[in-house]
Formats: structure tokens, sequence, C-alpha cells
């Protein structure tokens, strides 16, 4: 079973309230099931789709769409480097041949060890701190050969467990609204301007 | 990757007067604590003891531009909402992926309270009854402060019901993006915000500020234009645009990235600060790397037009630089200088849009996947004479009729303004061909310099699969 935990649950219902509509919820609940396996399992989709009232392949459908929603296992950190314009201009493919070499896989492959996935990326907002890359998302800018170096062996030796999560986990803040000062969902359904804006005359 | 801590690239030389970045000096910018020091929620203290339609006056006032790519008024975009027709909603376009542009993202981590106010006010003036934050995917740090922000701003009182003991009340709800450039586009934001796949609507005749989010009157803003409100709240429209130049007033963050010795982020007097400026000024880019020479530049993100030399002294400014055939986008300058392969350079900016391509419309999806083959197998020197021709009849059939380019004295070309005509519903198809465009109008002779073969080659013979292009192009 790779089913939304109860915790993730508690908290998919909670965040799916914040909407007018459940299936607005599709894309938070898919990031929320992608850190609790590290990659989407048919399991999942089919929960998500449940809690949001959608069909599977509907959460499929918009699933695919996006780069971010892996399908299979990929590695505990997936590197991705950039390889647009100010990035290519700054030496990315130099990078990407170098990344290649060190860990013994082609772009879009996955150690043996299941410790590094590597991706050829598109731009990452960081262009003015090209060559960069993301470790689990999480950037390295201005990235030298032996900075990449540097950076295989550290999070090979886990010295950067503190900074960089498992692939799946994305911020470990979540926006928590408290009951008593949520002013609430506004379904399309609501009559009439809200409050503030039809006492004073609005233009 | 201590550098995941703290974003670097903007730089704060010289002596221009500060709007959306004057707290980027302190470490803790993005505290409440820190924004409340440095008169934070004063803005929307004021903005609530005015009528909404008075703070809405003063905003299209002072023509606060967006900054997302267009440049439309934000005011104005607040006006085209039917006057009788509620709920109404405001979108936060915070997925920043056009190549070149980094601003978006420094100011969602290093100020978010100031985006959160400028929410507010907006919500406020133009009765906007709940507020959906899109963060793109690919941001976490973005996420985290800014969900640490809004906690903090909903416990002391700043969101929620009865905001500072009025009967303003608005939620803001923080979204998460997954890895979409098309997404930016804002019907396609919307798309993607109702669940589905982040598809742009067809546009006209209804945008969004008519028929958006679940079919209601929706404003979407970037989060730098949002950025903008709580300044121009507290000093006032006509400190606004005493900054800047009448058709474009204020501040823009620009990134400039590339050849340069000092790539950065720099907050520029908008409309009046030249290219000649960004580029070698001392307060800014300070030149071309190793004393080279400058040879191209994309002046507004990965979408527009290129210049050469031959453009650098015109000002930043929109209408200017859109009557010289390119537009000024989302604030992005890449540099190319003398020693780069420009059709390599091109085939970095097709590969991406061809890539993002949603798939929706035929002459995007087909058009910009040729124009990368044709273009690969060209940079990769088994180009035939016909590819070059055939490059631009592609991208005809995606934009028919002239397409926008830069005045250039040696070839004896005059420019080409915007806008152009497009058989695509959104602007990335167009984009795929930009690039492509510019490179063998300016530089044709480096095209031809690779060719080598003499009879042509089906587009089908050759594949993108080199062992560095991406790997999942086609997952869309």
């Amino acid at each position: 079973m790779s089913r939304l935990n109860d915790d993730n649950v508690r908290l998919a219902h909670e965040i799916i309230g914040r909407y007018p509509r459940a299936r607005s919820a599709t894309i938070p609940l898919l990031h929320i099931a992608q850190e609790q396996h590290g990659y989407l399992t048919n399991d999942a989709i089919k929960h998500v789709a449940e809690l949001v009232g959608a069909t599977s392949a509907e959460v499929f459908g918009t699933a695919t769409f996006y780069e971010m929603f892996k399908f299979e296992p990929v590695g505990k950190y997936l590197i991705n480097i950039c390889g647009t314009m100010s990035c290519a201009l700054m030496g990315a493919d130099e990078l990407m041949h170098h990344a290649e070499a060190r860990l013994g896989v082609r772009a879009g492959g996955t150690t043996e060890d299941g410790l590094f996935t590597l991706e050829h990326a598109e731009c990452q907002a960081a262009c003015t701190e090209a060559p960069c890359l993301q470790v689990n998302y999480r950037h390295a800018y201005r990235v030298t050969t032996a900075d990449l170096d540097t950076l295989i062996d550290d999070l090979s030796a886990g010295r950067l467990d503190g900074e960089i999560p498992a692939h799946g986990t994305l911020a470990r803040v979540r926006q928590s609204i408290p009951v008593d000062k949520a002013a609430g969902a506004v379904p399309p359904e609501r009559v009439g301007a809200p409050a503030w804006f039809a006492a004073k005359d609005a233009s | 990757m201590s550098s995941y801590r703290w974003a670097p690239g903007y730089i704060d030389d010289g002596d221009r007067p500060k709007i959306v970045t004057s707290r980027f000096e302190y470490e803790d910018s993005y505290t409440l604590e820190r924004y409340h020091a440095t008169g934070g929620y004063e803005g929307l203290k004021i903005a609530l003891g005015k009528a909404p339609n008075v703070v809405h006056d003063e905003v299209r006032g002072a023509t606060v531009l967006g900054r997302g790519g267009a440049g439309f008024p934000a005011g104005v975009k607040w006006g085209l909402m039917p006057a009788e027709k509620y709920p109404r909603y405001l979108v936060v376009n915070g997925d920043e992926s056009e190549p070149g542009t980094y601003k978006d993202r420094l100011l969602m981590e290093r100020d978010p309270h100031q985006l959160i106010e400028g929410c507010l006010i907006a919500a406020y003036a133009a009765g906007l009854a709940q507020v959906f934050l899109y963060i793109r995917g690919e941001m976490p740090l973005a996420h985290e402060r800014v969900a640490i922000a809004l906690n903090d701003a909903y416990a002391a009182g700043y969101i929620g019901t009865n905001i500072l003991g009025t009967n303003f009340s608005v939620d803001i709800v923080l979204h998460w993006g997954a890895g979409a450039y098309v997404v930016g586009e804002e019907t396609a934001l919307i798309e993607s915000l109702e669940g589905k796949r982040g598809e742009p609507r067809l546009k006209p005749p209804f945008f969004p500020a008519a028929i958006g989010l679940y079919g209601q009157p929706t404003i979407v803003n970037n989060v730098e234009t949002l950025s903008n409100l709580p300044w121009l709240l507290v000093n006032g429209m006509e400190a606004y645009t005493a900054i800047g130049t009448q058709t474009s007033p204020g501040t823009r963050m620009v990134a400039v990235s590339g050849h340069v010795n000092r790539p950065g982020v720099f907050e520029i007097v908008n409309g009046t600060t030249t290219f000649r400026d960004l580029l070698y000024g001392d307060e800014f880019a300070q030149g071309i790397r190793d004393g080279n020479e400058l040879k191209a530049f994309v002046p507004g993100g990965g979408s527009a037009p290129w210049f050469t030399p031959d453009q650098l002294d015109l000002p930043f400014e929109g209408r200017l630089v859109g009557a010289a055939g390119s537009m000024l986008g989302s604030g992005a300058i890449m540099v190319m200088d003398h020693t780069t392969d420009i059709p390599a350079a091109a085939l970095t900016l097709t590969r991406f849009y061809a890539h993002e391509s949603c798939g929706q419309c035929t002459p995007c999806r087909e058009g910009g996947t040729w124009l990368e083959r044709v273009l690969s197998r060209v940079v990769a020197g088994n180009g035939t004479a016909a590819d070059l021709d055939q490059l631009m009849e592609i991208g005809e059939s995606i934009c028919p009729g002239d397409f926008p380019h830069a005045a250039n004295e040696a070839l004896g070309l005059a420019a080409t303004p915007f806008p152009y005509k497009m058989t695509t519903i959104c602007f990335v198809g167009p984009s795929a061909y930009a690039p492509v465009h510019s490179a063998l109008t300016l530089f044709r002779g480096e095209f031809e310099a690779k060719i080598t073969r003499r009879s042509s080659i089906p587009v089908v013979a050759v594949h993108a699969s080199p062992a560095s292009t991406p790997a999942s192009a086609g997952a869309h």
C-alpha cells in the first residue's frame, strides 16, 4: 500500500479546506505524496484523486504535465544541471560532462547505489550565478567542476543531510492558517461584493 | 551548499533610489521583526484609512507597470473587471522561469512581507476576496520564507478576518507549482491553480479580469509589481512618479548575466538607464569579461529578439525598446562576447521553448521541435544550406509576416518593431523562433560557416539526443 499516511491525510484535508474547489489542491497534494514515497505511486495518485474528487486519470493527466513529478523511483539526490543560455554561456556543458563522468551515468540516469539521479534542467532563476545547479531543488551557484566533486563527496558522506532533505521533500516549513483567524475560502457562488468593498464606493 | 541559506546575486552599488530592495542590506530582511523596524505594514495601514477606490486611483495614477513581461499598468488591469461581478480573486504570479530572469525569487526569499503587504493592498483596493500566491515549485527556499512570513503575519493580525480591526477580511493561500515554464502565462497559471494541466486559455475574447479563476474576475499580478505597492502607499504617487520617466515611472529589477565582469541583479531607475550603463557602468556589470568585445545581447529575457552594440545607447524603456525591435520582458539581459558561438547560443534558448511547449497548438508543438532539431544538426555541423531557409519557413508558420528585429548599420538593416503576429494561443511558440530569427538575421554568416553538406536530409533523420540534451524532452 502506498496511499497517503494518516498524518498526510489530515494535512491534505487542511490544505483542501483553503480552496473554493477541492481540485485546486491537486498539485500541493501530489507534492505531499511525492514527499512520502520519493516519487508518485499509482496508489498515491488514486488516493489524491479520491481526496480532491477527480478521477485518477484526471490527476495523472495533471501530474504528467509537470517536470517535478516522478513516476518511478529516483535517487536520494536529484542533481539538476541547468543548461539554458546564461549557464550554457558560462560552461554548463563542461559541468554536465564532468558530472556524467564522475557519477558514471548519462543525464537522466540513476547511479547503481540509488544515491544520485542526474538530469539536464532548464532555467533555475539564478542566471547571474551561472553555471548553477540544484540538488533536490536547493541551489548551488557558480559551480566549477572542482565544486561539483566536493558537492558529490559531501552528499555521499551525508555531510549535507541537515541542509538537503531526500528527494520529494520541498519546503520544510508549511503555511498554517489558524482556525480563529481564517477568513475562509471564498467559493465562486458567493453573492455580492465583500463587506469592505460594498460599504465604501468602489471604482 | 551554504549558499542555500542566502541567495546571492543582488548588487547594491551607486546612489540609486530603492523601492523594492530597500531591506536587502539586512541579513534578517525576511523576518517580521526587521519588517516592522523598517516601516513594514505602514502602507497597509494608510490604505485601510482610505476608501478602496482612492487607493485604486493612486495605483492607477502612479502607472505601476506590470513587471512580469507584458508591462501592462496594474491600476488599469484592476479596472478591467466587470463592475457587478463577485467574488473576485487575486493570483500572484511567482512562477519566475523566463531564461535570464532572476528577481521575483530574490523578492520572495529576501522580503516576503513586502510582497504580502502588496497583496493585501491590492485585495483591499480592487475588492479581491481571496489571494492565491503561486510560487514556482523549484524554489523551496522561497516557499519556506513566504510560509514563515504568512504564518507570522496571520499571528500579528495582518491577514485573515477583520484585518487591523477593520471589516477588511482576506486569506492568502500559499500554492505550490511543480515545474512548467508555460504556467507563467496568466491563463495557464489559472488552469494550474484549478488543478489541471497548465495549458493557456484562448483569449481574446475573455481575459482573466473578466473570466478567470473558477470563471470569476481574477487579477494576475507579478511578484515585483505587487512589491512596489507598500512603498507607493507610504511615499505617495508623486514621489513614485518622480523616479524614472512619465511612461515608465519607478524602478525595475534587472538581472545582467552572461559574459560580463560583474553579473548581478540591480534595482535601476526605470526608463532612463541605458544598456551601455548596465553592461559597462561601474555601478553595474562593469564591462565585458577579459576585455573582450561585445557581440550581442538579449535585452529582455529569452523570448526577446537580440540586440547588438548598435543598440547600446537605448534606455531601458518599454516603448523605445519595442520600436527598436525587441522587448523588455521580465528585466533580464544576457550578454554574449565575441567568443560566443552564435548558432549554439540560439539553440540553448530554442531548445528551452521547444521543451516547454505545452503541446496545445500545432505550430508551437511541432514547429518548436522542428526548429530545435534542424538547428541542432546545423550546430553539430550536419546541416545543409536548405536548412537555414527551412528554419525561417518554420518560423513563418508560427509567426506569419515580419518578425521584429533590431536595426544593424553594418548589414544595412532597419528595425522591425514589435509586436508580431502569431498562430498560437500564447507566446511560447514565437519565443522558440525569436532567438533563431535574431541569430539568422544578424549573424547569418556564422550559420553558413557550419554548413557542410550539399544535399538536404530529412528532419526525422536527426534526433536531439546527445548526452546532455534534455532527457525528459517530450514529457509534456
